[in-house]
This record gives structure tokens, C-alpha cells and sequence, in this order.
């Protein structure tokens, strides 16, 4: 308890990061409101088509080309990001987590075969990466977030195989297999909580590199076909850019806020789980 | 005399560099009793660690590292055991309390929560019976207030409270042997002197027989029943402990009590004899006796034939030509 309290407070010292926690609180809230205050689907042509914003108290955000609920389509489309963002990197994060702990703890052979694995997949650029998976794999929910997290994992499977070299050697790990623990225990129990720290920070950045990933994917239209993504909004306004610029303006801001919120917190974790890196 | 609690025979370790295999500890034989204590000494990079991960399995994998002998533990081969059999008798059958308590605990942990760990590797019992038995075992290397304590982290330890968490550890399954590797080499010398009593009463209370490592002969007079002398990975000398430091017989030995402020004749202001020269580097050992280059009573012999290990009266062991009683030519 004491710790969470000291914790917080060396967050909150970064105003930042505040700030990024708060907006990624409100999309957040976009996300869980959507089905209350929109129930009908975003796809739903539902009012006059290319209505401008604030022209009609009944849709804020204007309506597209066909007539569906810009203001819709943004809330349903954060509750796509945030899943996708999350789900993806928590499958990144446990295979890259899984890869480095493995390959850093048994070393060898064994850390040889892990560490090629991961430079072949790193040597693929990975947006062209994720593209032909999704492709192939035909675009779903589900495809786009194996595709993501299996291109993502390489950079975690470093982190945690350099942390893990790092601590192999401390005497307390010696101490650990003197009283006769397992490799499986040592691993899980003694230092995975060791490297904790940069495993969250590192996750939170990715969340946004994830629904970035995917927003760009739905612009080239290998979004789900079955959920409205805010990428998906703006490869559809693409083409009346001139006439309706606020349909590719309103879900790009609301991708690069959410970004940069996203970026911000993982600042804000990294300052407060390293108080050392930056003594103030 | 009954079996002994740990027979070491014939225990040889190599470790691999540059492409030869080195001896790091050649033939050496080690018996324990039950509830004994030995005393292992020697200079540094005599073998005396490398004995010790030899016992407890926590040398290299091959091909880096080969050991051969036997090593039994209540007639268990622990060289020969498979890495999970020998898994579950480290900690409960046998433990170890290494030289550097400030790096052993790990740091994100409470003390608490490192002792409970320790206690559950072997014991399936619920959290909150393995707290309990934490609080006992910090009260039993007599840390204070150890209720309160317990859900502090290392760092707020100090040296000699880190070894005695060590000790709380490693005492978490009762073992039967304890190998002591430098308990105390890193800590202040009042501190030494804590840890070492408590260690001694933890022996008499439990029973357990305790490998002790160290240079350190005020350690090994304070603690040991029996003491073997280690020179360049081979015992040089065994003997009880008052005859060992009474009439020292291998020239190894005798360099030793020369060089110990503990032994030296009582009238200061003299300066420690020093044995001359350095431990020969493990690839370059003499053909002959390892301490030949060293020994002020070496003779051709000693360089052309290794001296074995032989009785030397009153249940002694010494490898040295002298020793033995073995003529010396004219």
C-alpha cells in the first residue's frame, strides 16, 4: 500500500503524464459509452448525408457520405482501439516476455536458436509484416490482433533476455537454486518481478503503437469489415477530403490524441518505476 | 565408526578454458559425521568454493565443467543424481549460506516473503502457515522484533541481519548439512563473531553437520571439531583441530600458522612470516607436489612425484614426504 502511494505520487509529479492518463481515461469512457449512448451500429445510415458539425444537435460530429453518425463511429471506434491496442500487446508482451526469459535463463544452444528467431522476425519491416498477415489471414478482429502481436514481440524478447543476462548472475538467484528451486519458479517468481518495471512501460507505448497499427491497416482497408475503426473512417473520407475535410480530421485527432496520451503515460510509468534514472 | 553423514571420494572438477580442461579440485576426499563440524582452509582459488557447488550441484553444465568422484549424502550419490532428484535435496537435505549476503536477497521482495518462499519450495503448506514459520525461523537467528521486521525489504538490512535472513533460509527445511562458504568474510568482525556463535548454536540445537569454508584461521580455531588443509584443488593435510594448530605437519600448514596474527608468538611489533610466492596458476601445476616451488623443505623429490595422501599418526592425514615420515636423502 505505502509503495502504490509513493508510486503515485512520483507519477503525478509529471504533469504529462497526468495529462496523458486523464485523456486515456476519457477514451476510455468513449469506449464503454458507446453502446448506451449509440446502440444502433455505427454503420447505420441514420440522418441527411455530409452534415457539418454542430449543424444539427443531433449529430455533433456531422454525418459521412452515406449518412452514418460521425460522433457514432468515434465512440464505437475507441472501443475497437482500445481492444485491439491491449489484447495485442498483451500477446506480444507474454511471447516476447516467454522468448527472452527462456533464452536468457537457460542461455546456450537454446539462446542461440531464440535470439536468430527473433532477428528474423525483426529483420521483416513490421507494418509490411502485418499487412501480408492480415491478408492472408483474411482481415478479423482476431487476425489483426495475432497479426500485430506476433510482429511486435521481437523488441520485448530483447529487453527481457538483456534484464535477464543482467540478473542471472546476482548472487541471490545462486541463493534461489541453493534451497532448491525450480528453473520454472526462479523464473516466474524471483525475476520477472525484477524486470517488471521497463516489461510495463515498454507495454504501455506499445498499446499505442498497436492502434496505430491498426488504424493504419483499416485505412488501407484491411480493418474488420464487422466494426467501425476509426482508420476505417478516414480510408472511407479520403476521397471527398476537399469538399469534407472534417471527416478525416475529426477521427485523425482523436488517433493522435490518444497516441500521444498513450506515449505520455508510458513517460510518466518510466519516470516513476526508475526514480533513479532521473533524480529530481 | 558409522557411515558419515556426506563421503566425498575422490572428487575431481575441470573447468573448461581455452580449450583444455583444468583442474580446479583433484581427488579429494572429505567425510562428514552427523551434527560434525569441518573446517575447509586454504588460500583463495584452492578449490574450496568449487568443492562446495560440486556438493550442493551448482557447478556449469558439461562440456564446460566435468566432475567425477563420488559425493554421497546418506548414501545418495549426489554426482550421479539427476538435476530434479538433486533439486529437491537442496534446501531440504542439504543448504548453503554463501559469502555475500547484500547481493543474495533478492531486492524486490520482503524479507518475509523470501523465507515463506524458501519454507514452501518443499513443504506444500498454505501462506499463511509459511509466514508463521518465517516469523520462527527470524527468531530463531534472533533477529529482533521479527514479526514487525518481516515485511521489510533488504534494504533496509544491514550486513550481518542480510546473513542471518541467509541463515533463516537455508535453516527454512531443517537440513542435515549446511555448507558454510565464507559466512563471514564479508562482514565487520563483531558481526563475524555473532554470526558464527549463532551458527554454532543452530549446529548443537538441530544436529546438522556444518561444512565450514574459509581462510580464516581464528574462524576454524572458534569453530571446527576436524579441519582439512586445501593446496592448488588437493588436500594437503587433515587433522583434529588441537593437533592440527598444536604441531602443523605439512610445510603448507605450518606456512599458514606462521602467517596468522592468531598463532604468532604473543610479544608484538614482529612481523607475520609470509609464505614466499603465489598459488601456481591452475595451468602450470607442478609436475611434482603443488607446493614445491613454495615449500622451504622441499627436495628433488618432491618436483618429480606428487606426494599421496598418507596417515601421519593419531588419526592424521598429510600429503608430504616429510610428513609420512619417508627418509630424506642424504
Amino acid at each position: 500500500m505505502k509503495a502504490l502511494a509513493g508510486f503515485a505520487r512520483r507519477y503525478a509529479r509529471n504533469r504529462a503524464a497526468v495529462l496523458g492518463l486523464v485523456l486515456v481515461a476519457i477514451v476510455a469512457a468513449m469506449a464503454l459509452a458507446a453502446p448506451i449512448l449509440y446502440p444502433e451500429s455505427p454503420w447505420e445510415m441514420v440522418g441527411r448525408p455530409l452534415l457539418r458539425p454542430f449543424q444539427n444537435p443531433e449529430f455533433p460530429l456531422g454525418t459521412d457520405a452515406l449518412g452514418r453518425d460521425v460522433a457514432a463511429g468515434i465512440l464505437h471506434g475507441a472501443s475497437v482501439s482500445l481492444t485491439i491496442g491491449i489484447v495485442a500487446t498483451v500477446v506480444s508482451v507474454v511471447l516476447g516476455t516467454l522468448v527472452g526469459a527462456v533464452g536468457g535463463w537457460y542461455g546456450g544452444w537454446i539462446d542461440d536458436a531464440l535470439g536468430r528467431l527473433t532477428d528474423v522476425f525483426q529483420t521483416m519491416p513490421f507494418f509490411v509484416f502485418a499487412l501480408a498477415l492480415v491478408a492472408i489471414l483474411s482481415p478479423s478482429v482476431g487476425t489483426i490482433i495475432f497479426a500485430i502481436g506476433i510482429v511486435t514481440w521481437p523488441p520485448v524478447a530483447r529487453l527481457v533476455r538483456g534484464e535477464f543476462l543482467a540478473l542471472k548472475s546476482r548472487d541471490f538467484v545462486q541463493a534461489c537454486l541453493g534451497i532448491g528451486m525450480s528453473d520454472a519458479r526462479i523464473i516466474a517468481t524471483q525475476l520477472l518481478p525484477n524486470c517488471a518495471a521497463p516489461i510495463i512501460v515498454t507495454a504501455s507505448i506499445k498499446v499505442a503503437t498497436a492502434i496505430l497499427t491498426e488504424s493504419s491497416l483499416a485505412f488501407l482497408g484491411l480493418g474488420d469489415p464487422n466494426v467501425m475503426s476509426w482508420g476505417t473512417m478516414i480510408g472511407q473520407a479520403r476521397d471527398l477530403l476537399r469538399t469534407a475535410w472534417y471527416l478525416t480530421a475529426i477521427p485523425g485527432v482523436v488517433i493522435l490524441l490518444t497516441v500521444m496520451a498513450l506515449n505520455l503515460v508510458g513517460e510518466g510509468l518510466n519516470d516513476a518505476l526508475n526514480p533513479r534514472l532521473k533524480p529530481r | 565408526m558409522t557411515a558419515p553423514l556426506l563421503a566425498v571420494e575422490g572428487l575431481s572438477v575441470r573447468f573448461r578454458s581455452g580449450g583444455r580442461m583444468l583442474p580446479a579440485v583433484d581427488g579429494l576426499d572429505i567425510a562428514i559425521a552427523a551434527g560434525e563440524t569441518v573446517a575447509v582452509v586454504g588460500e583463495s582459488g584452492c578449490g574450496k568454493s568449487v568443492t562446495a557447488l560440486a556438493i550442493m550441484g551448482l557447478l556449469p553444465a558439461p562440456p564446460d565443467c566435468a566432475v567425477a568422484g563420488r559425493a554421497a549424502l546418506d548414501g545418495v550419490d549426489l554426482l550421479s543424481l539427476p538435476p530434479e532428484g538433486l533439486r529437491r535435496l537442496r534446501g531440504r537435505a542439504m543448504a548453503m549460506v554463501v559469502q555475500e549476503p547484500r547481493t543474495s536477497l533478492n531486492p524486490v521482495f520482503t524479507v518475509g516473503d523470501q523465507i515463506a518462499e524458501a519454507v514452501r519450495v518443499h513443504t506444500a503448506c498454505s501462506a499463511r502457515a509459511a509466514r508463521a514459520r518465517a516469523v520462527e525461523l527470524l527468531e530463531l537467528v534472533r533477529i529482533p522484533d521479527a514479526a514487525r521486521r518481516l515485511d521489510d525489504y533488504p534494504h533496509r538490512f544491514s550486513g550481518g541481519m542480510r546473513q542471518r535472513v541467509m541463515i533463516a533460509i537455508a535453516m527454512a527445511c531443517d537440513p542435515r548439512l549446511l555448507i558454510a562458504d565464507e559466512p563471514t568474510t564479508a562482514l565487520d568482525v563483531t558481526i563475524q563473531a555473532q554470526i558464527l556463535d549463532l551458527l554454532g548454536d543452530l549446529q548443537a540445537r538441530f544436529g546438522m553437520a556444518l561444512l565450514l569454508i574459509t581462510h580464516d584461521l581464528g574462524v576454524v580455531a572458534r569453530m571446527a571439531r576436524r579441519v582439512v588443509v586445501m593446496y592448488a584443488g588437493r588436500k594437503v593435510e587433515e587433522a583434529p583441530l588441537r593437533p592440527l594448530f598444536a604441531a602443523p605437519r605439512h610445510p603448507y600448514t605450518q606456512g599458514l600458522m606462521r602467517a596468522s596474527p592468531h598463532h604468532a608468538p604473543a610479544g608484538g611489533g614482529r612481523r607475520l612470516a609470509e609464505i614466499p610466492g603465489v598459488v601456481p596458476p591452475l595451468d602450470a601445476l607442478p609436475l611434482g607436489c603443488a607446493f614445491a616451488p613454495r615449500c622451504p623443505v622441499a627436495f628433488d623429490r618432491c618436483r618429480d612425484e606428487r606426494p599421496a595422501v598418507l596417515p601421519a599418526g593419531d588419526g592424521r592425514l598429510a600429503a608430504c614426504f616429510r610428513a609420512a615420515g619417508e627418509a630424506a636423502p642424504a
